[in-house]
């Protein structure tokens, strides 16, 4: 069924139709609307899943420890400041593996305040344990939704994820999007049914104290399940694809990049601009390239060292900033190549913070700087579009 | 030896296997005669391992952190701290 709707309405469509036991929440913009229509549908008797309203995000997540722990499927959603109010219970999430799928409206972090988006918040998480995706649109954000679940819940993985969608521009755009069929997502998803549990009839104790001597286990024990999420991420989204006939690449995808000799890696909604600006540039005889990251976290090194091994140099564009030094997807890239002997200029820019646009015109200068880095980057972080006439 | 399974899910009573006394650098020594087993460490203990053992009030060594509380406490100075070499 192909229907107009906002961007949370479909997500919160999304969520229904996993099944969900549990929600919590507490509204912020932009990410308000998507619990709003969830609560609204548990009211209506829609959702049979049970809302527990609470007095902050930290006790959204924290009620959801708890859900989660029962084995009953948990789902939250926030932003901004939201999600690092929820900071603390990040790590408890997925240090206890708790496979909880949570919609991250990416927005800005403040002070100064700014409720517009920008990936300053789930970028700034992004140590935390959680596995990190990115969605290009609405459909891409929803159709995850199911796909995050699976991810979680299997058990070699047991580790919470994140969708992250851009705030308003996702959340609150209205365009068609498909449906998903509740009975399809009952026979893709299957039921949540964790091997241990709290129950009174079975002790066990969860989150014990772990001294030196096993802590170090416990966080192997993470990276190794991230590590083997990178192969279930490719695996689950072509298993989506056989039911449901979409597919957006696996941990990442590409476009234009056939024959390109500079290419720009990014993430998030900037993408269908971006191939918007990378088709004149290709009209032009300017060869751009794209690669898109749909898994921040796991890391998707392999398959970024082999879709850039070909080009001159790249342009990292995000929404984003490790204030002190580059930004995020900058020296994550950087970090993939070193080893390798690759030595691929790659430069970086921050654009689009607290909700600025990015135009064609922003990314056809980018694209540019790309090409010319090729003889050796001018400079290797930048703002693309700062304003200094009014500094 | 406990053996670590993802998520840190134990089997109840984990801290039976975990000893926690392992940060201690004093340690309370009890001088028997001095004391009058009034029972005070045991009751300002934060950790609940100084008790009678046969008579005795003798501390949990497994668990005691040598935060100095039970000698301090103590009317009778029965109880004093020495630097534990190990």
């Amino acid at each position: 069924m192909r229907k107009v709707v906002e961007g949370s309405y479909a997500i919160a469509q999304a969520v229904k139709c996993c099944d969900p036991d549990i929600i919590s929440a507490y509204p912020i913009t932009p990410q308000t609307h998507i619990v709003e229509n969830l609560s609204q549908m548990v009211a209506d008797g829609e959702l049979k899943a049970e809302f527990i309203t609470v007095d902050s995000e930290f006790s959204a997540l924290s009620a959801l420890v708890g859900s989660s722990a029962m084995g009953a499927r948990s789902y939250s959603s926030t932003t901004s400041q939201g999600l690092a109010l929820m900071y603390e219970v990040l790590y408890n999430v997925s240090g206890l593996r708790m496979p909880i799928v949570m919609t991250v409206a990416n927005r800005a972090m403040g002070a100064p305040l700014n409720i517009w988006n920008d990936q300053q918040d789930s970028i700034g998480a992004r140590d935390c344990g959680w596995i990190q995706l990115y969605a290009e649109n609405v459909q891409e954000a929803m159709d995850l939704t199911p796909q995050a679940y699976k991810l979680a819940e299997d058990p070699d993985i047991l580790t919470p994820v994140m969708v992250c969608m851009d705030g308003f521009i996702l959340t609150h755009v209205y365009e068609p999007v498909e449906f998903l069929d509740h009975d399809k997502v009952k026979q893709f998803l299957p039921p949540f049914k964790p091997k241990i549990t709290l129950d009174p009839a079975h002790p066990v104790t969860i989150g014990a104290f772990a001294d030196p001597s096993t802590f170090t286990e416990y966080r192997y024990l993470q990276q190794d399940a991230q590590n083997k999420a990178l192969g279930k991420i490719d695996t689950i989204a072509k298993e989506f694809k056989e039911t449901f006939g979409r597919y957006y690449g696996g941990l990442i995808d590409t476009y234009r990049m056939e024959g390109a000799d500079a290419a720009i890696v990014t993430l998030g909604s900037v993408i269908g601009t971006i191939k918007d600006a990378l088709d004149e540039m290709w009209a032009e005889g300017k060869k751009v390239g794209l690669v898109k990251v749909r898994s921040y976290r796991p890391f998707p090194v392999k398959a970024l060292r082999d879709s850039l091994k070909d080009v001159s140099s790249i342009a990292v564009i995000e929404k984003d900033v490790s204030i002190g030094n580059e930004a995020g997807l900058t020296t994550d890239l950087k970090a993939a190549f070193y080893n390798t002997g690759m030595k691929t200029p790659i430069i970086g820019f921050t654009a689009g913070l607290g909700g600025r646009d990015i135009t064609l015109k922003d990314i056809k200068k980018a694209g540019d700087k790309a090409l010319a880095a090729a003889k050796g980057p001018e400079a290797e972080f930048e703002f693309l579009t700062l304003r200094k006439e009014i500094l | 030896m406990l053996k670590v399974i993802a998520g840190g899910y134990v089997e109840p009573g984990s801290t039976q296997v975990t000893k926690t006394g392992a940060w201690r650098t004093f340690v309370p020594v009890v001088d028997q005669k001095r004391c009058s087993k009034c029972s005070l460490c045991e009751i300002y203990c934060p950790e609940g391992c100084i008790r009678m053992v046969e008579g005795l009030f003798i501390p949990d060594l497994d668990y005691c952190k040598g935060c100095s509380i039970c000698a301090h406490e103590c009317p009778r100075k029965a109880i004093t701290m020495v630097l534990e070499e190990k």
